[in-house]
């Protein structure tokens, strides 16, 4: 239930703005990629490509090949609700439904849908998805409470959870901790590890220690000055991109020298 | 062993400067009052100009007393406080004022046995002439009326909320703030400003020119009104769809949701509060038109139940009836009696709305709790 994810020449645009210029990157099922690079210099804005979510602004467009288990994403005719209903994704900001209970939180990809599912699946759909977040312990006696009165940290698992319910072959995170305090982000660390045995995951982080923590492999993305575009520079197992880099700006920013 | 602890001073702080005693206020208030008292009875005494007179006296006084012990930031301190509740008192003024009156002479009329369950139909000057005369019983009531005024509102609700807000969801989900939104954002805010006989006059003419002429129906009314609506809902729904965050939209579209989905099951329920007290108070604003309802929904006596054939009556027409053309023109009160219970009962009619946009937000606001 996991595939890679290959790009080929890609150009990010903003209207006319050229954000992140010619990446061209493989990204291996069943492990954990991180992007590191400095605040502007587009990690976020290229995560956003991989599940056609860029388009969602007005006057954002892409040109080049995403290739999901070969598919081109951006492929003629590709209908874009089908692409992000197999690659999920996790956001900055904990984002769940205020309206809905944590049940109805976590069954939302299937819900919003319309999607018929009996009683009896959507229990069992919630408590593997919650128990695959690592949250079912602290909520199951409150599914049916709002989701929005759980903690920071809480509220974050659930989105996941949410993510997961919807049984995709990726999850792209955007600095899934950058709003959490250590105890929750160690609890997501955690569960980046785990999903990497079913999930293809990919993470946008600022933390480089974080980036050492849960990841394979490695991308440096940086950027050449301001309204200059984001490149990648290199990608490579994190071991090596921490230890032994190849090129001279990565082994400056993860040695703290730069940025 | 002795205490190198040096004693507590009990001198004024070095940090404070002169202060008012706790009383000032008070006792300033109580001097100005009778200043204002003894002034007003020289020029002859009235309660209004005894109120402006103390008011006055009350702030030079407070002020310069500040002023003197306190310096001056605290006396523009004070200057500002005086101000801001003055202010507040005369715009609180004309609002119990308004209340106070419709109330003193609403509510004889309003308990008069049979006023909300009785049309005006067969009461005639002679009724009104025995009531004043002969000490008999006013008879007539509004139930056609408001039968009228509920039937109208509601219709032109129904009309007003889909138009209002799908044009809401345009303008915010799909306008992208191009040229088509800004000109249905131009146009809706000279909808706003739309005179109300102008939008009865236009949908007289539209139902002339349609139906026939001299078509005057509960229908035309509604449609007079919801030119008046629409806009506000548009505005206010707009407001509040605009005000939910992004974040939602993206979280529903990532799990591969459509976007006509998200709005209808995200988006909206998220705003739904906001767009039903809009939509409420939207419909306080249209139900005391006059104008408009005069000139398609005509004038009538008797119940007429049926929105699209037929004269209807409404609270504001009746009371703008009652005033002008009384029953009986040789003993107005009666009429005038009746008009005040209306007035009365509109009043009501447009608080309870308000209480119940309130009551709508807090239903479907989002739950936060834990």
């Amino acid at each position: 239930m996991s595939k890679r994810i290959d790009v080929k020449d890609l150009n990010v645009y903003y209207g006319d703005f050229l954000a992140v210029e010619d990446v061209t990157i493989n990204i291996e099922a069943k492990s954990v990629t991180a992007f590191i690079g400095p605040s502007g210099c587009g990690k976020s804005t290229f995560l956003r490509t991989l599940n056609r979510m860029h388009e969602v602004l007005p006057g954002a467009r892409v040109e080049g090949e995403v290739l999901l288990d070969g598919d081109n994403l951006y492929g003629p005719g590709v209908d874009p609700v089908t692409v992000r209903s197999q690659i999920g994704m996790v956001f900055q900001r904990p984002n769940p439904f205020p309206t809905m209970s944590i049940r109805d939180n976590v069954l939302a990809g299937v819900k919003l849908n319309n999607k018929k599912i009996s009683k009896g699946e959507a229990d069992v759909l919630v408590e593997r998805s919650l128990k695959g977040a690592n949250l079912w312990n602290e909520v199951k006696d409150r599914l049916d409470k709002p989701g929005s009165g759980l903690s920071g940290g809480q509220q974050q698992r659930l989105c996941i959870a949410r993510a997961i319910a919807v049984e995709p072959q990726v999850i792209l995170m955007d600095e899934p901790c950058s709003a959490l305090d250590p105890i929750s982000t160690l609890a997501i660390e955690d569960l980046i590890n785990e999903l990497k045995d079913q999930y293809t995951v990919v993470i946008v982080t600022h933390n480089m220690q974080q980036a050492a923590r849960v990841s394979n492999r490695t991308a440096f993305f940086n950027i050449a000055g301001t309204g200059k575009p984001g490149k990648l520079i290199e990608i490579g197992d994190t071991h090596t991109i921490f230890s032994n880099p190849t090129q001279k700006a990565t082994e400056d920013y993860v040695s703290g020298r730069f940025g | 062993m002795t205490s190198t602890l040096t004693p507590v001073r009990s001198k004024r702080s070095a940090l404070t400067k002169g202060q008012l005693p706790k009383y000032a206020p008070y006792a300033v208030l109580a001097a100005a009052l009778i200043a204002g008292a003894a002034i007003l009875a020289l020029i002859g005494f009235n309660p209004f100009g005894w109120g402006i007179v103390s008011a006055i006296l009350f702030a030079i006084g407070l002020v310069s007393w500040s002023a003197a012990v306190e310096g001056s930031r605290k006396a523009k301190d004070k200057l500002a406080t005086c101000l801001v509740v003055g202010s507040f008192l005369v715009a609180l003024l004309p609002l119990f004022s308004v209340i106070w009156t419709v109330l003193a002479n609403g509510v004889p009329g309003l308990i008069n046995p049979g006023f909300l369950t009785t049309s005006m139909n067969g009461v005639t000057g002679v009724y009104d002439n025995k009531a004043v005369e002969e000490g008999a019983p006013v008879l007539g009531g509004i139930y056609h009326a408001f039968l009228g005024t509920v039937q109208i509102t509601l219709l032109a609700t129904v009309i007003s909320v889909p138009v209002g807000l799908l044009t809401a969801i345009y303008l915010v989900e799909y306008g992208h703030d191009g040229r088509l939104a800004r000109a249905i954002t131009f146009f809706v805010d000279v909808m706003t400003g739309i005179p109300s006989i102008v939008a009865g006059l236009f949908s007289a003419a539209f139902f002339f020119a349609v139906v026939g002429p001299g078509t005057k129906t509960g229908a035309v009314a509604a449609v007079a009104l919801s030119v008046l609506m629409i806009p506000v809902v548009v505005r206010s729904s707009e407001e509040m769809l605009k005000i939910v965050p992004n974040e939602l939209r993206e979280a529903a579209y990532a799990l591969g949701v459509r976007k006509w989905r998200t709005i209808i099951k995200v988006v909206i329920p998220t705003a739904i509060s906001g767009i039903a007290s809009g939509v409420t108070l939207a419909i306080a604003r249209v139900i005391g038109e006059t104008a408009p309802i005069l000139v398609t929904a005509g004038f009538a006596t008797s119940i007429n139940s049926n929105v699209f054939s037929g004269w209807m009556a409404s609270l504001p027409t009746f009371i703008y009836t009652q005033i002008l053309n009384p029953t009986s023109p040789a003993n107005p009160d009666p009429s005038s009696q009746r008009a005040w219970g209306a007035a009365l009962v509109l009043i009501i009619l447009v608080m309870v709305l308000n209480l119940g946009a309130r009551l709508i937000a807090r239903i479907f606001a989002p739950r936060t709790g834990r």
